[in-house]
């Protein structure tokens, strides 16, 4: 395996159990206050209309060609990557709320709870589970797409999906409970730098640019953008320590 | 239409994210390191200087609140 497919396995497998972290929260609400049958069916619909989704855009992917590919895929990936990555540093540096898998399940099951619960199926629980596995797995979808395609190693990234999806739900059947444990907060961050490098890498490389070192420059691009995120995490608690109080602030 | 208004919408959404600023300087960066691709100066160097660039500019505005 070269250090490149290291680095899509690596990515995809660590952004997938992100995500499956966040759905299984979901699932879990809905499903141990209302019903896991209806819950269990949301996710099996979700599931179909993702797996329909990879295999439609899969090959229409692939046929692109490379240049073509590098740059729509490098910009897309580069653009959700700094997404990523610039909610990772707010959190980091305390400007933004960190994300607790505990207060969203106990969330969740509130409004569950609250909601009119009918005898037999329960459209609530399916809606709610459905929802959440499909938007969380749409991103899911799209990073195997991206990067897969872009290598041509789309079964390489559907296995690292599959692996830590299949991971968390072993974690989440054996506890019972959201996986408060998992450092999702720090994954983020370096799923963040991760898709902005890779992005960079790929869009510059369609653009028509040569890197130096050709797929080496990675592990020099890879590094940099980490440190320079780290600077602007510690930039940023700086300004917010040395800002002044709001006017009546005791 | 108003399914394809919303489906429209949950497309920019995702792609756009919170600062849509970020989607168009990264499109911006692209189309700059094509056009300096076609000279005869090395181009690799505008998408990691833009990207830089997009992230502080975006944490400077986000931090302001």
């Amino acid at each position: 395996m070269s250090g490149t497919e290291i680095g899509l396995a690596v990515s995809v497998f660590l952004a997938c159990a992100v995500e499956a972290v966040e759905a299984l929260t979901i699932v879990l609400a809905v499903g141990t206050t209302r019903s896991w049958s209806s819950a269990l069916s949301g996710v099996a619909a979700a599931t179909a209309l993702l797996a329909a989704l990879v295999a439609a855009l899969g090959p229409a992917l692939t046929s692109l060609p490379i240049d073509v590919l590098r740059v729509a895929v490098g910009g897309l990936l580069l653009v959700f990557g700094l997404q990523w990555l610039r909610k990772a540093i707010l959190r980091a540096a305390g400007l933004k709320a960190r994300h607790d898998e505990a207060a969203l399940f106990a969330e969740e099951a509130d409004a569950a709870r609250r909601a009119g619960r009918p005898a037999g199926f329960d459209p609530y629980s399916f809606t709610v589970a459905c929802k959440g596995v499909l938007l969380e797995g749409l991103e899911v979808a799209f990073i195997v797409l991206t990067f897969g395609a872009n290598q041509h190693r789309i079964p390489l990234a559907a296995v690292a999906a599959a692996a830590a999806i299949v991971l968390v739900v072993i974690a989440g059947v054996a506890v019972r409970a959201p996986l408060a444990r998992v450092p999702e907060n720090t994954m983020k961050f370096a799923v963040g730098v991760m898709l902005s490098s890779f992005g960079t890498f790929w869009g510059a490389e369609g653009a028509g640019a040569s890197w130096p070192g050709n797929d080496a420059a990675l592990l020099v691009i890879i590094p940099a953008l980490l440190a320079i995120s780290l600077a602007l995490v510690a930039l940023i608690r700086r300004a917010s320590a040395l800002a002044p109080a709001p006017v009546g602030t005791p | 239409m108003r399914v394809l208004a919303a489906l429209a919408r949950g497309v920019w959404d995702f792609v756009a994210g919170d600062d849509w600023r970020v989607a168009l300087g990264v499109a911006c960066a692209i189309a700059v390191t094509a056009l300096v691709a076609t000279s005869t100066v090395a181009a690799w160097w505008v998408l990691p200087l833009a990207v830089v660039a997009l992230l502080a500019d975006s944490l400077r505005r986000a931090a302001r609140g």
